[in-house]
């Protein structure tokens, strides 16, 4: 029992600790802004979930204390994380469409637009009657 | 066993913290910069807990609670200053 659970604290800590290196590697060696935003949302974070995950399990295991503020910190990381990524994005994209960074474009090239003559819903004044307006009337 | 892995995972996290300190200062955009100090403050979070664990002790985790919300709301809030010049309208 105490071999088996030594064996699955370590394999997470390697684990947590591997994905924590790629997404900060990932953050480093991606061309572009929105390329490099994918290695700290997701490998990082996910690295970060298996950390706390070896954390609850060594507590259990080898000292019999049950703790669960771990999961409470990875839950909130799981949320919180596209939404941190959502908004980096955008203040790219503005400052991209504003000509202040002069960015280049990634691998893929730019986004392609919407079709017709919409453009990209951060780029456009929200619309009368949708709860983001505060327009007056 | 559980030790060495657990100095091995802080080696990791601490050269995951010198590529985001490279990455903070390089730039080029500004969406970069805070996207390597938000990443930043996820490993600080991740070394924390490690030091909880080398440590045998649960008092690390209300830290690493609190710099998680602090680390996100800091990051919507910088975010907000750059799209719209203003945190709270």
């Amino acid at each position: 029992m105490s071999v088996l659970a030594d064996l699955v604290i370590v394999a997470l800590l390697m684990l947590g600790g591997g994905f924590a290196l790629i997404g900060s590697w990932g953050l480093v060696r991606l061309p572009s802004t929105m390329e490099r935003l994918h290695g700290p949302t997701k490998a990082t974070t996910l690295g970060l979930g298996a950390l706390l995950l070896a954390s609850v399990v060594h507590f259990q295991a080898r000292l019999g204390i049950w703790t669960a503020h771990e999961l409470l910190i990875s839950l909130f990381l799981f949320i919180t994380a596209p939404i941190s990524a959502n908004m980096i994005a955008k203040v790219h994209l503005h400052r991209t469409r504003a000509g202040a960074d002069g960015e280049h474009d990634g691998i893929a090239g730019r986004p392609p637009c919407p079709g017709g003559d919409a453009d990209w819903a951060t780029f456009e004044a929200p619309k009368r009657g949708t709860p983001a307006s505060t327009a007056s009337d | 066993m559980i030790g060495i892995a657990l100095h091995l995972a802080a080696g990791c996290i601490a050269v995951a913290l010198v590529l985001n300190l490279w990455r903070l200062l390089r730039g080029p955009a500004l969406g970069d910069r805070i996207l390597a100090l938000d990443t930043m403050v996820i490993n600080a979070i991740a070394l924390i807990v490690l030091i909880g664990m080398i440590g045998g002790t649960d008092s690390y985790f209300e830290a690493a609670l609190l710099l998680a919300m602090v680390g996100f709301v800091s990051t919507i809030a910088y975010c907000k200053f750059i799209l719209r010049g203003d945190i709270v309208e």
